[in-house]
């Protein structure tokens, strides 16, 4: 029926309904995913902000109190803390994603007998629910049955078992070595696709000069790769920066606040301890870095375009 | 060993070796504890890599006196729920940016991207609020809807590469033959991109099967919680720990997206790649 009468336009241009019109179309298309994200995305990132400047606490609306909660959080000791923790988490757990990650992508790069499968079974820590994972290393991580314990004392390398998650310093690299576990997989499936993109040929005149691996990897590799490296980065940083669960669940925060980061201080505060106004107030904290992470990203990606 | 041999030895098999007990040992653990009886697992003159005595005495205790399967069922609900809802609502925001190029689409499809790299960490205090307000505290339905916030974007950056990879001169064909926008996105555009709206799924799923910390704040009772929060939640009482039933959970908690993805690597590793290039 339609086809029969888009030959008759001699007779009469089809009507331009409003449905016609692009900017009408378009809207009405996106309209459902622009509801949601407006009202349950954008709404609470300033109703979070808001809150931040009130002494909302649960179960009672709060009032305008300006800065004082974060007047409050500068005078903690807690909360400097807490932000040198976050630093040194994400720091630390990136540059080793990254490194390990980048490592094991060039390792899967070479063609091998099984490599499909290889690649399914690198992705896995990467696709099972953190908290499910973070169980597991709990319990690698116990004060008395770890087995990681068990293996050095019947080696004859130590003599009592490693409080892994009971001194500060023990319990940041714990969580630092489960975050590194969790996200090499990411640079390493991300990366792999960039390395495949390279044309070998660069690499065949490179060899006709003579070049070493470290020449190729430097001139060649590193540079080509360098946008989507940028892109990976920046996604790990912010994930990192404003992780939650993992912490949460061995340590919440612990042992005397040296593995708490702004996410799981400011649920100890909001939900926890019930000072919502408080808790925002620590979250806002993560802005910053996704500001940047933003910047970086709409760089990359203009250029992309 | 030849000069050869070893240097491939060096460069390949062993860093490819320690790589894969890093990242694998952990669900042996899960395996290893599942199967083990209680006084084994905390035995420790025998050694704990080995399973000595099968065991299924914390299988037993998970699934009879647990609401593990409870909390398996809700998972798959607000993962299922939330999966449709983002999946309808990318899939249209997706052609509309993409492919009908209205004034402003590049740049809301720049913003829909920018609301992935917000995380959850920032939103769950105003979003507790929020879900205390409209009654839906303590409701599986508060997740179905809040988990579509990151998983919109993610399938709509996602959907919109696909939808690029599709010939325009199909739609334009249609569109001479007098067919209208929806019926070329329902006949045209959804058929072809099957594959794409495939990866799409199959992440939201996972994802959400995967999310924590808006099921632990926004639900309180026990017959309600996913399974990531039930098991943590549940299984430890005080300084009591489980080990061997939380083991078993932490395994068939993670079976069901294992499997998902299992069957489909393939999507699954374009969806990550195809994301990232684009």
């Amino acid at each position: 029926m339609r086809s029969g009468n888009a030959g008759g336009g001699a007779l009469k241009a089809p009507p331009v309904g409003l449905l016609q019109r692009k900017g009408v179309l378009g809207f009405l298309f996106t309209l459902p995913a622009d509801i949601i994200l407006l009202l349950l995305l954008a709404y609470p990132f300033v109703l979070g902000i808001w809150l931040s400047f009130t002494n909302t606490i649960i179960g009672r609306s709060g009032s305008f109190v300006g800065l004082e909660n974060y007047i409050d959080l500068f005078h903690s000791d807690v909360f400097w803390l807490t932000a040198f923790n976050t630093v040194l988490y994400t720091v630390v757990a990136v540059f080793f994603k990254l490194i390990l990650g980048f490592g094991l992508a060039i390792v899967l790069n070479k063609d091998f007998k099984g490599k499909g499968l290889i690649r399914a079974i690198v992705l896995l820590p990467w696709i099972v629910p953190t908290a499910l994972s973070t169980i597991a290393f709990w319990w690698i991580f116990d004060s008395n049955f770890s087995c990681i314990s068990w293996l050095l004392m019947h080696l004859g390398l130590m003599s009592h078992p490693i409080d892994f998650l009971g001194s500060p310093v023990n319990a940041r690299i714990s969580v630092i070595i489960v975050n590194i576990w969790r996200g090499i997989p990411f640079f390493t499936i991300g990366l792999m696709a960039g390395l495949q993109t390279i044309n070998q040929t660069l690499y065949e005149a490179a060899d006709i000069d003579g070049a070493t691996p470290w020449v190729k990897f430097k001139s060649i590799t590193l540079p080509l790769i360098m946008p989507l490296l940028a892109v990976i980065t920046t996604f790990s940083i912010i994930w990192t920066f404003a992780d939650f669960q993992l912490i949460w669940i061995m340590t919440r925060g612990g042992p005397d606040n040296a593995t708490h980061i702004f996410g799981t201080f400011s649920f100890q505060r909001a939900i926890a301890g019930g000072h919502l106004g408080e808790g925002a107030a620590i979250s806002a904290f993560i802005f910053p870095v996704l500001f940047i992470s933003v910047v970086i990203t709409s760089k990359f990606l203009k250029r992309e375009a | 060993m030849p000069q050869k041999q070893r240097e491939k030895f060096f460069r390949f098999y062993l860093p490819l070796f320690l790589f894969l007990v890093f990242l694998l040992f952990p669900f042996y653990w899960m395996f290893a504890t599942t199967f083990k009886s209680d006084v084994e697992l905390y035995n420790l003159k025998l050694n704990p890599f080995l399973i000595h005595t099968w065991s299924l005495a914390n299988l037993k205790h998970l699934f009879f006196e647990t609401r593990f399967l409870r909390w398996l069922y809700n998972t798959f609900f607000v993962a299922i729920t939330s999966t449709v809802i983002s999946l309808s609502a990318s899939l249209l925001a997706a052609y509309g940016i993409q492919r009908i190029r209205f004034k402003g689409s590049n740049l809301m499809g720049i913003g829909i991207f920018f609301c992935y790299l917000v995380p959850p960490t920032i939103l769950f205090i105003p979003l507790a609020t929020m879900i205390f307000k409209l009654h839906l505290w303590d409701s599986l339905w508060a997740l179905s809807l809040i988990y579509p916030t990151f998983l919109i974007p993610f399938c709509t950056w996602l959907l919109m590469g696909y939808f690029n990879s599709i010939p325009k001169e199909l739609e334009e064909c249609a569109m001479m033959d007098g067919a209208s926008r929806m019926w070329i996105f329902w006949r045209v555009i959804i058929p072809l991109s099957l594959p794409g709206i495939l990866s799409a799924g199959i992440f939201a799923f996972t994802l959400s099967w995967n999310e924590y910390l808006y099921a632990l704040t926004f639900i309180s009772s026990s017959l309600k919680k996913t399974v990531s929060v039930g098991l943590v939640t549940e299984l430890v009482r005080g300084d009591v720990y489980h080990w061997g039933p939380l083991m078993a959970g932490a395994l068939f908690g993670s079976v069901p997206v294992a499997l998902v993805y299992s069957f489909f690597v393939e999507y699954y590793v374009a969806g990550i790649t195809g994301a990232l290039k684009e």
